[in-house]
Formats: structure tokens, C-alpha cells, sequence
């Protein structure tokens, strides 16, 4: 179970992030939307350690994880996937899940064996298949489609085996039909892998769609959370984020 | 077992072998140079010729493991020129200070140069880029400058003079150039064959992912500034052997082993031969003192003819030697395979 206690962080005079607390249950899957600048990558930066909180708790499983470096925080199984695929340009599909492995395996220091190490294959390998990437498996991730290297992103969030995964945007720049190939293939993996799954995301079709749980984030704040009809419903997230566009989408 | 296990196993078993095979062909050729390089005396009478093998083999070893800064772990230090020159100046000083059998020297140097390299790289890698290359570059001047100033010790401006004595040990008498031919040759690739094994390593690959994506590494749970410095340790280590080898050869050290030039060329060397092969930077390093040794003889002006050579790699082909030679080869690889 991953809790959010008052979490906080200021940029100057701007809170990002402005006392948030949020559960996030074993094996939920949920949506956080916002309107842009609502603070939602900084939620994530704040969980994953890539920036420190001012303030507030991040228990995973009891352990507070806030204000640790991202190395530490990985290895207590939070696994991220970022809104530009922020992937190794010159290593290989197959390369970059074997590498990944063996840093979840603490043999990325190894220096007397050679690469990659056979205990590492089963698990690049499922991975692969997983996402679909093993038919790739040769190409250089900087000749790669920008789906698939969204794909293998998330493949090497996902190889090490994290107890939760946040997905920052997985369908960003992507056009519709792709959009939704991805997000069946999101939502594929969290009812296969059974693991806590978060992801940010614009499109409202979608969200409403797939998402059981849904968190609205503005300004820094949480402005609603709930099911897809109890968003849709609230007054409150109707005026701020989703009023024009449902009038725009009723017409 | 199951159909699906029998499948996974017969996958599995021809990748290991994959990998073990290949550290068997690089011993082999490794084992194959050695011998080529070793019998060469019998062929030729050459002095100069095995003084030239002689020198590759110290300036080899440099550029090689500046090359696992540079090309592998995306760590372009100025500076690493001073662990040749600390090797240089620690053999020598041991040897005649201390008197003790070489081997003991060797691995002295290597110890202390692991001791210092931590140090002044504990400082550096934190720093990115244009910082990096700085830092590793003052250090660099302040050890060639601790090396003028402390007269009484390093012998200052003058270097290390009167001989650096070479004890025979096992046989082995360095004091004789036949001997001493074959030994840098057989450190020489023994280095190589070292370097090469850190770079096809799990964490050879770690370096990698720093090098494409500094960050994204941090992510999957690396600590990316303790690889940093691993790696700056043990190159420091590959340098200075280099520098050993440069010791034993000239019998002395002297201060521009220790300057910035030295560092310089490292760099050319690996912007001639190419960093994205292993091999490069040992082409680039051939290429560089054949083009020393011949220009010098026809001009005093070998800067500007250096200059230009290094223009058109820098700017006519953009890579190394060998990066072209081995693009040109998955070209047709691949063009090869579209038939």
C-alpha cells in the first residue's frame, strides 16, 4: 500500500504540490488528471525522489521513503516511466532490459563476468514479450518508433519487478488509435501483473474509460477524488478543469 | 519438464555459451598478437622498430583507458594524463629510493595511484561535462607543478635522472632491450585484455547506460557516482601502467610526462583511432606516433601538419579511423542482408 501523507513542495512562491495526502491500495489502478500546471509530474518527482519534498510522508508498505534519492527508492520497488521516453539511445531492446535486470540483481558492478549474466534473460525476456518489443529485440532504441520507445520505457519500469508504477503520460504524443493501443496494453499489464499502478493523463475518454479510481489535481491541491461517475458529477471538478470541454463534447 | 521449460532451456543454453565464447576469442587473439609481437625480434634486427612497439605499448595503454572514460562511460577528462606521469614518477622514485624487485614497484605504483586517483576522483565525477573536464584538468596541473617544485625529491625541471635501476627478477632482466621488449608487449595485452573484459562486463554495460542516459540509470536503481569513480579508479590504474612502461623505457621519468600535452594527446589519439570500438584508440595510437616520428624528420613545423591531420578527422570523416572502418562494414553488412 503506498500512502501520501501531507506532501509539500514550493517552488519559490508557487506550491507545487500543497498538502497532499492520497491512498493508493495494493493492485488499484488509478488515473491523476489536472489541468496543465496543476502540479502532477511534480507528485510524481516527489515520490520518486527526483525532487525532495518540503514536507509530508511517502509510506511504502510502512516505510517512509520521503526526501531519498531515487536509486533507494527504485530498490524499495516504486518503478517509473517518464512523459518522454527517457530511454538508453545507443544499447539495444535486448541490451537495455539485460542491463536493467542486472541492476535490480545488484550485478551491475560485476566486473569479472561477461555481459549479460544468464541469470538476467528469463526476466528481459518475459518483459519483452510482454510489451510486445521481442520481435525488436536488435534495434537500437534510438531508431525505435516513438511508441515503441514509450514501450520500452515502461518495459524497463516494469522489469524491475516494482510494487507500484507510475506512468507519466504513457499516450503523450501519440495519435488516437496508438493512444488507445497503448492504454489496452497499460491496462493489460495491470490486471496480468497485479501491481499498484498511477498514471497521469489528458485524455478524458480514456481516463473515464479504463480508470476504477480517479484523482484530480489543481493548483497543487486535490480537488476530487472518485469513480468515474462521481468525477464526471462533481460540480466542483466540472467547473475548474472539466466544464467547456464536456459542453464541447455534448454539442 | 514441461514443453515450455525444454523451449526456455535450449534458448538459454546457445546465449551463455554466447557470451563465454566470446571472452575465448578475445583471449585467443590477445594470445595471437602476443605471439606475432613477441617474435618479432627473431625477424627483425631493428632497434628502432621494437622501440617503436616499445612506445605504442606505453602510450597504448593510456589512450585505451582513457578511452573507458571517454567513449564508454561519457567522462572526457582533461586530466588523466596524471596518473601516467604518477606512475612514471612513483616507479621511478620506488625503484630508487627503495631499491625493492620490480614486481614489488609495480604493484606499489598501482596502489598508490588507486589511493590518489580516489581521492582527486571522489571530487571530479560529481561534475558534469565542461566541469568535469576542467577539474580533472587543474589537477592535472597541480600535480606537474607539486612535480617542478619539489626539487629535492622529484629531481624538478630535470626529472628523475641517473637511471632508473632494473633488477632482474625471475629470469627476467629488463636492463636488456630484448627483454624489456617483450614485457611491455605482454602488459600491453594483458591491459588490453583487462580493459576489454571491464567493457563487455555487467558493468561495462552500467557505464553505457550512464553515458546514453545519466538519469534514466539513477532510476533502475544504479548509484551512478560510485560507477563513476570505479571506473575513474581503474582507468587511472590501465595510465599508469602506461606510464610504468614509459619509466622503464627511457630509465627516468621527466615532468612533461605529467603536463597537460600529455592529456592532449591522449584525446587526439582517441579522435584519430575512434571511440565507439575497443580497438580505436590502440589504432589511433599507431597512427599518431608513425605520424610523429615521420613528420618530425621532414619538418620542424609537424604542429600545423598534425593540425590539419586531425581537421580532417575532426571535421571531414566526424569519428575515428576505426569508427569509420567499422561503420562502412555494418553498412554493407546491412545493405548485404536487404538483397
Amino acid at each position: 500500500m503506498l500512502e501520501i501523507r501531507n506532501l509539500a513542495k514550493s517552488f519559490g512562491g508557487v506550491k507545487a504540490t500543497n498538502d497532499v495526502s492520497l491512498d493508493f491500495p495494493d493492485g488499484s489502478l488509478t488515473a491523476v488528471i489536472g489541468p496543465n500546471g496543476a502540479g502532477k509530474s511534480t507528485f510524481f518527482n516527489l515520490i520518486t525522489g527526483a525532487l525532495r519534498p518540503d514536507s509530508g510522508q511517502v509510506l511504502l508498505d510502512g516505510v517512509d521513503l520521503a526526501g531519498r534519492s531515487p536509486p533507494a527508492i527504485v530498490r524499495h520497488g516504486i518503478g517509473r516511466a517518464f512523459q518522454v521516453a527517457n530511454i538508453f539511445k545507443s544499447l539495444t531492446v535486448q541490451e537495455t532490459m539485460l542491463a536493467a535486470v542486472s541492476a535490480d540483481q545488484r550485478s551491475s558492478a560485476v566486473l569479472h563476468k561477461r555481459f549479460p549474466l544468464p541469470e538476467t534473460r528469463d526476466r528481459a525476456e518475459h518483459v519483452m514479450e510482454l510489451l510486445g518489443l521481442a520481435g525488436k529485440r536488435n534495434r537500437t532504441a534510438a531508431t525505435l518508433s516513438h511508441g515503441d520507445q514509450k514501450l520500452l520505457d515502461i518495459a524497463l519500469a516494469l522489469v524491475l519487478e516494482p510494487k507500484v508504477l507510475l506512468l507519466d503520460e504513457p499516450t503523450a504524443g501519440m495519435g488516437p488509435e496508438e493512444r488507445w493501443r497503448m492504454i489496452d496494453k497499460v491496462r493489460e499489464l495491470w490486471e496480468t501483473q497485479k501491481i499498484t499502478v498511477v498514471f497521469i493523463e489528458h485524455d478524458m475518454d480514456i481516463v473515464f474509460k479504463i480508470a476504477p479510481k480517479i484523482v484530480v489535481l489543481c493548483y497543487g491541491r486535490i480537488l476530487a477524488t472518485g469513480t468515474p461517475d462521481e468525477i464526471r458529477n462533481n460540480s466542483a471538478v466540472i467547473e475548474a478543469y472539466l466544464g467547456t470541454e464536456h459542453a464541447g463534447a455534448a454539442a | 519438464m514441461t514443453e515450455l521449460e525444454a523451449g526456455r532451456v535450449r534458448t538459454l543454453v546457445p546465449a551463455r555459451n554466447g557470451a563465454v565464447l566470446q571472452r575465448y576469442r578475445d583471449v585467443l587473439i590477445a594470445l595471437i598478437a602476443f605471439a606475432v609481437l613477441a617474435s618479432l625480434p627473431l625477424f627483425t634486427g631493428s632497434k628502432a622498430l621494437l622501440d617503436f612497439v616499445i612506445r605504442c605499448s606505453a602510450y597504448g595503454l593510456f589512450a585505451t583507458s582513457l578511452n573507458l572514460l571517454v567513449g564508454y562511460t561519457g567522462l572526457t577528462s582533461f586530466g588523466h594524463g596524471m596518473f601516467f606521469g604518477l606512475g612514471a614518477y612513483s616507479f621511478g622514485l620506488i625503484m630508487q629510493k627503495l631499491g625493492v624487485p620490480i614486481p614489488v614497484a609495480f604493484v606499489a605504483t598501482l596502489a598508490i595511484t588507486a589511493v590518489i586517483a580516489a581521492v582527486i576522483g571522489a571530487i571530479c565525477v560529481r561534475l558534469k561535462d565542461i566541469y568535469f573536464a576542467f577539474v580533472t584538468l587543474a589537477f592535472q596541473m597541480l600535480i606537474h607543478s607539486t612535480i617542478l617544485s619539489w626539487a629535492s625529491f622529484t629531481g624538478g625541471d630535470q626529472g628523475l635522472r641517473g637511471g632508473i635501476p632494473r633488477p632482474a627478477f625471475l629470469g627476467i632482466n629488463l636492463a636488456n632491450h630484448v627483454h624489456l621488449y617483450v614485457a611491455s608487449c605482454a602488459l600491453l595485452i594483458l591491459g588490453l585484455l583487462a580493459m576489454r573484459q571491464i567493457a563487455q562486463s555487467p558493468f561495462g554495460y552500467t557505464l553505457r547506460m550512464i553515458r546514453d542516459n545519466a538519469a534514466r540509470a539513477s532510476f533502475l536503481g544504479i548509484d551512478v557516482w560510485r560507477a563513476k569513480l570505479t571506473v575513474f579508479v581503474l582507468a587511472a590504474l590501465f595510465a599508469a601502467m602506461g606510464g610504468m612502461v614509459m619509466a622503464l623505457f627511457v630509465s627516468g621519468a621527466y615532468p612533461e610526462f605529467a603536463y597537460w600535452t600529455i592529456s592532449g594527446e591522449g584525446i587526439f589519439i582517441n579522435m584519430l583511432g575512434g571511440v565507439s570500438t575497443f580497438l580505436g584508440p590502440m589504432v589511433g595510437t599507431v597512427l599518431l606516433l608513425l605520424l610523429n616520428d615521420t613528420v618530425t624528420r621532414f619538418t620542424e613545423y609537424h604542429g600545423i601538419v598534425l593540425g590539419v591531420v586531425i581537421l580532417f578527422f575532426a571535421l571531414g570523416l566526424r569519428k575515428g579511423l576505426l569508427d569509420f572502418v567499422a561503420e562502412w562494414f555494418s553498412h554493407r553488412r546491412n545493405t548485404g542482408e536487404g538483397r
